[in-house]
């Protein structure tokens, strides 16, 4: 048994590789990259973990899943019991499993990572949610309710999180989504190839069975006001994202064939667009893809497009491979890919044809200057190096804003210059009993991070209400 | 799900759908929209609200087929339901007492000027309706926009109803008579139309206020496909308009985007043998 392993024996165990679909085979084809573990690798995978006292992994969490725990329950192939834990701990483990950036995250902070490889904690989540999935029934409400009523806006990852979390603690939860289906940025922003809708169904079933309601459709802030909501709820959790894309502010990007990453990714994976059904939603197609940015998005936009037919799927950064934001992971499946990656260049103009599509990108080339604010090297443009590129896409991957939809209707919210929603260390809001988290607080951020503002909130909010008088 | 209480022919191709939709009816105000999805796997499509009935929890939809999405939309009988219907979306009408008010409607546009010209009549301004058509059983609402409206003028392309010729020859009557002259003109049509009508207006300074239909996704503002460009400046038709200046608009720019989707498989055929070609010398 595992439990009989000593450090050194653990020790020796290498990391397991992540079983994949071919690489030439997948470019065309949007079923998921990653095709899971088994169970003989999971188990052997979490033998590697040193069960340490010091549990640093946890504090590399931002939703504290208890890591040691339930890596050991799989180590002794215990998946129903590892699975209890990450059901308690995590409304969202599927999804976190497959697109948590680990590896500056748990896996960053594993004691085994000082020498070799450190345990492959986010391979092991993804296994057990999956493998639950397949295996128990779905969870059921708690026998005590509160009687206690929560609005949740927002069905993305930081509202689900909160959703669930409250419902477990036995509150009336709905979640109100503007979007004709739930998940927000796991249903319109993350590609099938990454994180399979799959996924994201079931893990809204399972949140379901726990008594959330979700009501689509509901765009707060026009369909309904935070007023309104307050006058029916103890409570509100507000995670509507920060859904305004950020274009280049260059001529040209008006032209046939320029797309926001959020228009380009919402086409094809809310909307559909690469079934190609009758009476669905198209998408531009062209030999030339070119996106803008070094993010997530950036990445699944322009792996999206090599699926879509592009030849030449570039991805144009104007930092170096370094400073990429982007999951470690998603690069590598890039390369794999036949994605081109282009670093140090910055896009000056796009260039139309008579009929006002793209025709090619005129760019500019970069070099690596002192850090800026973010820590990063400063991109500094190289004298006399401008360049044509050939296109007929040019998707802008470089970040969003606060969308002013709902704080516009509720002036009494009080926001930040950026337009962002100020809270306090609860995350209250300046109104009393609403609550803000996710990427409508802090900017552009990631889904685990938003999961963690939703949990944090909703231990808030569970305490608020639980103070308050029973309507 | 969202009933279809009632579905009456207007003209051909053009239905008039009054829909379950309680929060709408009773958030909606003038010159806002609604995004409707017919069922599971259809587009997205941006309709103006018509009408709202708050006591009846319905809206009114004026649907014309254009393309398949909104062939199978007014195929819907009433008693079956659309999927999705999100809303009120855009800005309301901005009413002020204008005064004297030339509103012009072309095609199904008509449909869009309704709402928003009732909302000024109902300020107290004089309003003066211009409608037209390819021909009169494409003229639509003349009974209704006659409720409010000092005068309605029609005109149509074949001449079978009203004046033949275009809307903007009426206009340019009015416009010519400073008995007439209006403080404000709305006008809601195909863009060629709009812009004809910004350029009449233009000399005279006359505020026009226009009604732009660029292609749309979610309608909420966050992926941007809807953008225009309106004097030196980008703006989102979906949450910044729908209705802008109309001297302000880049109608050309508005117009190719507008064929995106018409062209987008013509074009990628192109490209693929040119450069299939270039492979090839």
């Amino acid at each position: 048994m595992s439990a009989e392993l000593t450090p050194k024996q653990r020790m020796a165990i290498p990391r397991v590789a992540m079983p994949e679909q071919d690489a030439q085979e997948r470019s065309g084809k949007f079923c998921e990259v990653n095709l899971g573990l088994g169970e003989a690798a999971a188990i052997e995978e979490a033998r590697r973990c040193l069960q340490c006292r010091n549990r640093v992994c946890v504090e590399g969490c931002p939703v504290a899943v208890r890591i040691p725990e339930f890596v050991g329950f799989v180590a002794e192939g215990d998946f129903k019991a590892a699975a209890k834990i990450l059901r308690e701990d995590s409304a969202l483990p599927a999804m976190a499993g497959r697109v948590c950036p680990q590896e500056r995250q748990c896996e960053a902070k594993c004691i085994r990572g000082l020498r070799g490889q450190p345990v492959a904690i986010g391979w092991l989540e993804r296994f057990v949610a999956d493998w639950a999935q397949q295996h128990l029934a779905p969870p059921s409400p708690p026998a005590r309710r509160t009687g206690y009523k929560v609005a949740v806006v927002g069905s993305g990852p930081g509202g689900l999180t909160a959703a669930g979390e409250l419902a477990r603690m036995g509150h009336e939860v709905t979640v109100f989504e503007a979007l004709h289906a739930p998940g927000g940025v796991l249903r319109y922003g993350i590609p099938e190839f990454r994180l399979p809708k799959r996924t994201v169904d079931a893990e809204i079933a399972n949140l379901q069975a726990l008594g959330v309601k979700i009501e689509c459709n509901v765009v707060v802030g026009k369909t309904l006001t935070i007023q309104q909501i307050m006058q029916e709820f103890d409570a509100c959790f507000i995670a509507n994202g920060a859904g305004l894309p950020v274009f280049l502010n260059i001529p040209g990007e008006n032209l046939k064939g320029v797309y926001s990453a959020n228009e380009y990714l919402t086409r094809v994976n809310l909307m559909g667009a690469y079934l190609q059904e009758a009476g669905g939603t198209p998408v531009a197609r062209g030999p030339v893809a070119v996106v803008f940015g070094g993010g997530n998005t950036a990445l699944d936009a322009v792996r999206t497009a090599r699926r879509l037919g592009s030849e030449r799927a570039i991805l144009a950064y104007r930092r170096g491979r370094d400073e990429m934001p982007a999951r470690i992971e998603e690069v590598h499946h890039g390369q794999q890919e036949g994605i081109e990656f282009m670093f140090l260049v910055n896009p000056l103009e796009i260039l139309g044809d008579q009929e006002g599509w793209v025709r090619a990108i005129r760019l500019q080339r970069m070099e690596l200057g002192e850090p800026d604010a973010s820590g990063r090297r400063r991109p500094v443009p190289v004298e006399g190096s401008n360049f044509e590129l050939e296109a007929d896409l040019a998707i802008v991957a470089i970040g969003t804003r606060a969308n002013p939809l709902l704080t516009a209707t509720c002036p009494e919210l009080k926001l930040n210059k950026w337009g962002n929603i100020e809270v306090d260390h609860r995350q209250m809001t300046s109104i009393p009993g609403v609550f803000a988290g996710g990427d409508i607080v802090r900017g552009g951020a990631t889904v685990i991070l938003a999961m963690g503002d939703g949990k944090n909130a909703a231990a808030a909010i569970d305490e608020y209400v639980r103070g308050r008088p029973k309507r | 799900m969202f009933e279809i209480v009632r579905n009456d022919i207007l003209a051909p191709q053009v239905h008039r759908l009054v829909v379950k939709a309680p929060r709408v009816a009773l958030a909606r105000k003038p010159g806002q929209f609604v995004i409707v999805r017919l069922r599971e796997g259809a587009e997205r499509i941006p309709l103006t609200i018509a009408d709202a009935d708050p006591q009846a929890g319905t809206i009114t939809l004026i649907i014309q087929a254009v393309g398949p999405s909104t062939q199978e939309m007014v195929a819907t009988p009433a008693g079956a339901a659309l999927r999705d219907v999100a809303g009120p979306l855009g800005r309301p009408t901005e009413i002020h007492r204008w005064g004297k008010v030339v509103c012009v409607g072309g095609g199904v546009g008509t449909a869009v000027l309704y709402p928003l010209a009732k909302a000024l009549a109902e300020a107290g301004n004089q309003i003066t309706t211009i409608i037209g058509g390819r021909s009169a059983a494409y003229v639509i609402l003349r009974d209704e926009l006659a409720r409010f409206s000092r005068q309605v003028l029609v005109t149509t392309e074949d001449g079978s109803l009203g004046t033949q010729g275009l809307v903007t020859a009426s206009l340019a009557e009015i416009l010519a008579d400073p008995q007439r002259r209006p403080d404000a003109v709305f006008a809601v049509g195909p863009a060629p139309m709009m812009q004809a009508i910004a350029e009449q207006t233009r000399p005279l300074g006359i505020k026009t206020i226009v009604s732009l239909n660029p292609i749309m996704v979610d309608g909420t503002g966050m992926c941007g496909g809807c953008r225009v460009t309106i004097g030196d400046r980008i703006k989102f038709a979906c949450v910044d308009g729908p209705e802008f200046d109309g001297h302000l608009v880049d109608f050309a720019e508005l117009q190719h985007r507008q064929n995106t989707y018409r062209e987008a498989d013509c074009r990628l055929e192109r490209r693929l043998r040119e450069l299939k070609a270039q492979h090839q010398p």
